[in-house]
């Protein structure tokens, strides 16, 4: 047993298939009459509930009026990664959720789709519809070129701000290139959306530079009038269990990376795929792993579905596309023959009054060719250097409002800074910290 | 079951609902088609006199949607009937043979001068119609050909020359009234005072539904150029009512017969014009927008209703609400009512408080607590029970105007003692 990873499981023709859109953009009658159903509330839930504060009613309004050049800047006036947040959001627990077309027909306006309806017009048209402000002379290093980096280095760039951004990998993007699920973010989005930030101007992008390797803080501190760390996260959490490094076992950040970066057709997938975890990495390497031609692909997790980092939606994502989620079990043993992997073996568990999962000491065993963990990523603090130490609250760059770490003059945001591991938090983190580096640039 | 049958003037149909003179009674299929599907009766669309047929224009409705809604109301530029006379009068006259118990009325339209008149009208009566109906209403391309509006905005002209119908044929005349004038009664009292058995009201408004914003020009578009049109549907039912309500409270008028025309949609519509003292009604747009098979819910709906309201026939509710269309200077000024919020209903959309804030009284306050829970409260000091909230609310009987007993007597602005001319 084990060791059955191939590519051609499904037809290349099948694999394409199954990496189209998740759901098919809006027709222009499908935004009309769904725009006609927003109410255009007074200090709307919806725009309280988006991490970057789109004025949700008014862009709405602005495609129901046929605006929709109006409607696509309101967004991205907000929020410069308006077209993929579109794509990528969980609305079902941010905009969407709080609807008040929910309190009496439990539908909400489908507010995702409408804002990619409103971006993907403008992209469309291949208009720049924002210009920079006349030059200040001031300079701002910016670590990571992922949504927070890029986010933070276009609001920079428009407030006249000369920006350099240091990217560790080959390409910019950051998750977005690199980590989204790839039936999210078709048809080169990522890359055309950077296309579009760095259309306006003034940011300057340096790839395959690592801070701490090639990179150092201190030095970047002296050489820019301000930082902005946009590390996200550099490690993954480990199971701690014997033979993970066994042939078969991944870390499912990594192989999503391929996924992105390769052509799928080519891709080796398990015949049974097991994927451990409850968060959105989780549902996406499985649905994925099942896209790719994976016969079984079970995801296990140790608690409930409630608990689970995946919102309900994702969830019935994964089942509708055939992944079997099993909760309440905890890995046990990592099964090999041969330094290959043949099989997970878990124990169930029941949750204390803590809330806490504890082992029961009933076990089964799952055939697995591979093994996908996919149990939360951290932050690797090393290349922050050591000279004048960051500040952290739980392991993670400590910011103010203003995304200010305790070291002056730079600024964090994004994954390696507290909260929620969301594109559109990034977003917003990186837009709040132009603003107070703006202000710290202008007035000291 | 209630009973609908209808007679207005000498004219008797199974239900009120007759189509309008308009492109859906321009012809024997289309009548004929109307009249299987339901409908009680139908006023052809315009002949005119004999000779060459007037010509119609390509491109001839243009259309006001709304909020992803269509055709809350239409205009068109279409002229009378394009079809020679003769065809018209031979296909009129088979109908009225094949379906004896609908309605059939003829609308006419000529120069305006007794013999052209006379002679329509006798090719007319020989068809065994039941009615013949002038059109004064047309707003566009007849009106300048000294037609149409341009009579019914004369009032001398309407009575002159529903004189001479009244005079060259014993078929019931209805007199087709132009709402393009600035107060309806008089038209009205012109057709009564020629001796019209009943009036038509409205005909179509003149309107420019739009501006073509590429081509700057209006819609409907002929070859880039466009002109004002004849409006209805939806849109001009408040209007219609209104003028209806005006003939049908006038002393001079109160007992002419009406035929109620304008954005009737609904049973509910035909219902209100009913109880204006409309004898029939008359449906062109509705029809144009679904077909004829909305007559279904016509019938149904309105017999629904009577019978839930213990209405054996038309005549139980008709003219009912007439009594209750005053003037404004007898309205109480001492009645008072305020809005009030029913919080369980409430969905926290916050357009009644930001409508009273930014355009009324300020009388709906907004709070918040710390887990984002909107409540939106009526300050009934500040109510003046104006409406808007009520209106704006998009939950059916969340927000309801709740009377006040204030105590105070009825008082009206002719005695109140802020009104200046008070006796």
């Amino acid at each position: 047993m084990g060791g059955d990873i191939r590519s051609g499981r499904i037809s290349a023709a099948e694999i394409r298939q199954n990496f189209s859109d998740l759901h098919a953009p809006l027709t222009e009658l499908q935004a009309v009459q769904e725009s006609a159903r927003c109410l255009f509330c007074h200090d709307a839930p919806c725009t309280e509930a988006c991490p970057t504060g789109i004025d949700i009613p008014g862009f709405i309004r602005k495609i129901a009026s046929g605006n929709l050049q109006g409607a696509a800047i309101t967004i991205l006036n907000e929020n410069i990664m308006g077209g993929t947040c579109a794509n990528v959001c969980p609305v079902e627990e941010l905009c969407e959720q709080v609807c008040v077309r929910n309190t009496a027909e439990e539908k909400p306006v489908v507010i995702g789709q409408l804002q990619r309806y409103a971006t993907d017009t403008l992209f469309a048209t291949g208009q720049q519809p924002f210009a920079r402000a006349s030059a200040t002379g001031k300079t701002v290093a910016v670590v990571g070129a992922g949504p927070a980096g890029l986010s933070c280095a276009h609001r920079l760039s428009l407030l006249g701000h000369d920006v350099t951004v240091f990217e560790s990998r080959a390409k910019p993007g950051g998750l977005n290139e690199y980590g989204l699920a790839a039936y999210k973010m078709l048809d080169e989005r990522a890359a055309k959306e950077l296309a579009f930030i760095l259309d306006i101007g003034g940011i300057n992008v340096v790839t395959g530079k690592s801070l701490g390797a090639d990179v150092d803080l201190g030095e970047l501190r002296q050489k820019y009038d301000a930082v902005f760390i946009g590390l996200g996260h550099n490690a993954v959490n480990a199971l701690g269990l014997e033979n993970e490094n066994a042939e078969g076992v991944y870390s499912a950040v990594d192989f999503i990376e391929h996924i992105r970066q390769e052509d799928l057709s080519s891709l080796p997938i398990g015949r049974n795929v097991v994927v451990i975890g409850g968060g959105n990495t989780a549902i996406d390497i499985a649905v994925q792993a099942k896209k790719l031609g994976a016969e079984t692909v079970t995801m296990v997790y140790r608690r409930s579905p409630a608990q689970m980092g995946a919102t309900a939606y994702e969830q019935e994502v994964a089942q509708t596309n055939g992944v079997l989620i099993r909760t309440h079990a905890q890995p046990l043993r990592i099964l090999t023959e041969a330094a290959t992997l043949s099989a997970v073996e878990f124990e169930y568990t029941e949750l204390n009054e803590n809330g806490q999962p504890v082992g029961t000491g009933e076990s089964f065993t799952l055939p697995a060719d591979q093994l996908f963990k996919a149990i939360g990523q951290t932050l690797d603090t090393t290349p922050l250097g050591t000279s004048e130490a960051l500040e952290l609250a739980s392991g993670r760059i400590r910011v103010d409002q203003g995304q200010r770490t305790s070291l002056t003059g730079v600024w964090a945001g994004g994954d390696c800074t507290p909260g929620n591991d969301l594109t559109v938090i990034a977003v917003q983190d990186g837009k709040v910290a132009a603003h107070s580096i703006d202000e710290y640039l202008n007035h000291g | 079951m209630a009973d609908l049958s209808c007679n207005i003037a000498g004219v008797s149909s199974p239900n009120p609902f007759w189509l309008a003179s308009a492109p859906p009674t321009d012809k024997r299929y289309n009548v004929e088609r109307a009249f299987a599907a339901g409908w009680g009766g139908v006023v052809w669309k315009t002949l005119g006199e004999d000779g060459p047929p007037v010509v119609n224009v390509s491109s001839r409705y243009g259309s006001v949607d709304y909020n992803g809604q269509r055709m809350i109301g239409l205009n068109n530029i279409e002229l009378i009937t394009d079809r020679p006379l003769q065809v018209n009068l031979d296909e009129i006259t088979a109908v009225k043979r094949a379906w004896p118990d609908r309605a059939l009325v003829v609308s006419l339209m000529v120069p305006c001068n007794e013999q052209a008149w006379k002679e329509i009208l006798q090719k007319t009566e020989q068809t065994g119609c039941d009615g013949v109906e002038l059109n004064f209403g047309c707003p566009h391309g007849m009106s300048e050909r000294g037609m149409g509006a341009a009579i019914g905005q004369v009032p001398e002209y309407i009575q002159q020359v529903t004189e001479w119908c009244k005079i060259h044929t014993s078929l019931p005349v209805f007199v087709k009234l132009t709402p393009n004038i600035s107060d309806i009664r008089r038209p009205a009292r012109a057709a009564r005072e020629g001796g019209a058995d009943a009036v038509s009201l409205i005909n179509t408004i003149n309107s420019i539904v739009s501006i073509d914003l590429d081509c700057m020009a209006p819609t409907p578009a002929v070859a880039g150029k466009g002109v004002h049109g004849g409006y209805c549907g939806p849109a001009v039912k408040p209007i219609a009512l209104s003028m209806v309500s005006e003939i049908a409270r006038d002393p001079q008028t109160a007992n002419l017969p009406i035929s109620g025309i304008g954005g009737i949609s609904s049973w509910r519509d035909a219902a209100e014009y009913i109880s204006l003292g409309c004898g029939s009604v008359q449906i062109c747009t509705a029809a144009m927008r679904y077909g004829f098979r909305i007559i279904d819910d016509l019938v149904d709906g309105l017999n629904n209703w009577m019978d839930e309201k213990g209405y054996k026939g038309l005549d139980d509710f008709r003219g009912a609400a007439i009594p209750n269309v005053t003037d404004w200077q007898y309205l109480d000024l001492n009645y008072k009512t305020v809005a009030a919020i029913d919080q369980d209903k409430c969905i926290e959309c916050g357009l009644c408080h930001i409508v009273c804030e930014d355009t009324s009284h300020q009388a709906i306050t907004a709070a918040k607590d710390k887990n984002g829970k909107r409540t939106y409260t009526v300050i009934d000091e500040e109510c003046v029970g104006c409406n808007l909230c009520y209106l704006v609310c998009p939950v059916p009987q969340c927000i309801t105007m709740v009377e006040v007993d204030n105590g105070l007597p009825y008082l009206n602005w002719t005695e109140h003692p802020n009104n200046p001319l008070k006796q």
